[in-house]
């Protein structure tokens, strides 16, 4: 059943050591309409779907610049006459206010929560992504499911759970992790908000009663559990601790010669 | 650190599983290797069914029953998680959810329950009374066309109930039941969304066959104690009342007292 070859859900062997990596996707034929791949189990309903557009996701923690790039690599492409949606986490109209008040509420589990950003990150891919990507979009993901197990991980959810979880979400075909040390991201995030945010410092994990020292402990928790998806899910690495013209500069190469060279 | 066991990994690791009756119990939720608290101090005992097939009168009666006993019980409801209701509802109305975001919206209702309310009370021993459980998700998701094997990891870290009664009914019975003041059906209540007809009441009707069907395949491969709701109900009562006792005589729980059933059983002149 769903045969992919890529298949997440596998009880039985341990997933990590396959690699889900965008580059053995098929490459794209000449005008383009490919089979729409999941990590998992996928939406058997949507089955065979063929798509022309491309998706293309840019991760990294708070700070790291990922806003910035995605906004000028989407003007840049648009520019170049590419259709182009963008789309972030906490972005569905359905959902989003709910996960808001949940994590206002300190009661909600983290089980519950994770599975609240599930259902968030569904309906857009439902009703905006793979619309999208079926109308020939070039969809630029503002982060991803990554971010979403690296959380869950870092919180002790169990890896295969989250990534059979996120079995229903369709494989990118590029991958950037902008990687930016904690002690680099700290100033970086009091330059711009000139406070820490709870959850992006792992307050709720109760790792130190110091925001601070909370903060780098759980961003490198965070960098180690992208480190260790790195291989599988075939994350391209930009070192963000650079000047942010710099990171654009790389990133926007990588994206040109990903688009001309699959036309 | 980072020593969870894995759902689904098998066999718990306490003698608890072999104990007679306690298969269900194999596969036990990820909890921390460390933790102290153990969630088989209680009982947990779930009623399913399609919509009118009598369930929920008989969780209650059975709610009302342990309560007499003096027994901590604490009931909970499908669908009830304050936190998640409110989105849920407003998406219903919208008639906007597709089957992935329906599944992960009930999941995320469930896990809300099963975090603050279902695995603590179990914990602290009380007797949890589920009007629904995550059979009911299994049935309605994979009818509307979800991975049957993504459906059940979702909920793999969810305590499988020491007893779960499936309330059998042809469906044509159940259905007229509901059906009998025409009320009006809600949007996903009747599966509209699965355009089965134009017509609420006939789409319902198919959307109820099909549940049926994924409940029968549930009662041989997850062992749920199939009851004919056929019956009146009081004579399905004494049933359940016995399926709880056996369960109840497993786990040494001395208050209860035999004589409660078996009063129950006995004929009462009718009003």
């Amino acid at each position: 059943m769903a045969n992919h070859g890529l298949e997440l859900e596998d009880d039985d062997q341990e997933a990590v050591g396959r690699r889900y990596s965008p580059s053995s996707a098929p490459k794209s034929h000449s005008d383009g309409d490919r089979k729409l791949r999941f990590y998992g189990h996928g939406m058997p309903y949507l089955k065979d779907l063929e798509v022309k557009g491309h998706l293309i996701v840019i991760e990294g923690p708070d700070a790291s610049g990922r806003s910035t790039h995605t906004q000028s690599i989407q003007a840049k492409l648009e520019a170049d006459g590419h259709a182009v949606l963008g789309t972030g986490l906490k972005r569905s109209e359905l959902i989003s206010e709910g996960i808001i008040e949940a994590k206002g509420n300190l009661g909600v589990g983290k089980r519950t929560l994770s599975l609240f950003y599930a259902a968030d990150f569904a309906d857009q891919l439902e009703n905006k992504i793979i619309p999208a990507l079926e109308a020939g979009y070039v969809v630029l993901a503002d982060r991803y499911i990554y971010t979403l197990i690296a959380r869950n991980n870092v919180r002790g959810i169990e890896r295969r759970w989250s990534r059979s979880l996120f079995g229903f979400t369709p494989v990118p075909d590029l991958i950037f992790y902008l990687d930016v040390k904690p002690e680099e991201l700290v100033h970086r995030v009091f330059q711009k908000n000139s406070i820490l945010d709870y959850y992006e410092s792992g307050m709720d994990i109760g790792i130190s009663d110091d925001m601070y020292k909370s903060f780098v402990i759980y961003q490198a928790r965070m960098a180690k559990e992208f480190e260790k998806m790195k291989k599988l899910f075939g994350l391209q690495f930009i070192d963000g601790n650079r000047p942010i013209e710099q990171v654009n500069v790389e990133l926007q190469a990588r994206i040109d010669r990903f688009l001309n060279g699959s036309k | 650190m980072d020593k969870t066991t894995h759902a689904g990994d098998g066999e718990a690791r306490s003698g608890r599983a072999a104990r007679k009756g306690m298969r269900s119990r194999a596969k036990l939720s990820p909890r921390r290797a460390s933790a102290v608290s153990d969630p088989s101090a209680g009982r947990l005992i779930a009623v399913e069914g399609v919509d009118g097939s009598g369930k929920s009168t008989q969780l209650h009666l059975l709610e009302q029953w342990l309560r007499h006993q003096n027994l901590k019980v604490f009931k909970t409801d499908w669908n009830s998680s304050e936190t998640v209701k409110q989105i849920t509802s407003r998406g219903k109305k919208k008639g906007l959810l597709t089957p992935t975001t329906f599944s992960l919206l009930h999941a995320t209702d469930f896990a809300d329950r099963y975090e603050r309310n279902i695995l603590p009370l179990l914990e602290a021993g009380y007797f949890v009374l589920a009007d629904r459980y995550i059979f009911t998700a299994y049935a309605r998701d994979i009818v509307r066309g979800c991975h049957p094997g993504w459906v059940k990891k979702i909920y793999s870290y969810a305590l499988k109930p020491d007893l779960t009664f499936y309330f059998r009914v042809p469906v044509d019975i159940a259905v007229s039941r509901i059906l009998m003041g025409r009320p009006k059906l809600k949007y996903y209540e009747a599966g509209m969304d699965m355009n089965l007809s134009n017509d609420p009441y006939e789409s319902y009707r198919i959307f109820q066959g099909r549940i049926v069907e994924q409940y029968e395949s549930l009662v041989e491969s997850e062992g749920l104690v199939a009851i004919d709701a056929n019956r009146g109900i009081e004579e399905q009562q004494v049933e359940v009342r016995e399926r709880v006792m056996k369960l109840l005589g497993e786990k040494g729980i001395g208050a209860m007292k035999t004589e409660a059933l078996q009063e129950y059983g006995k004929p009462r002149p009718r009003a």
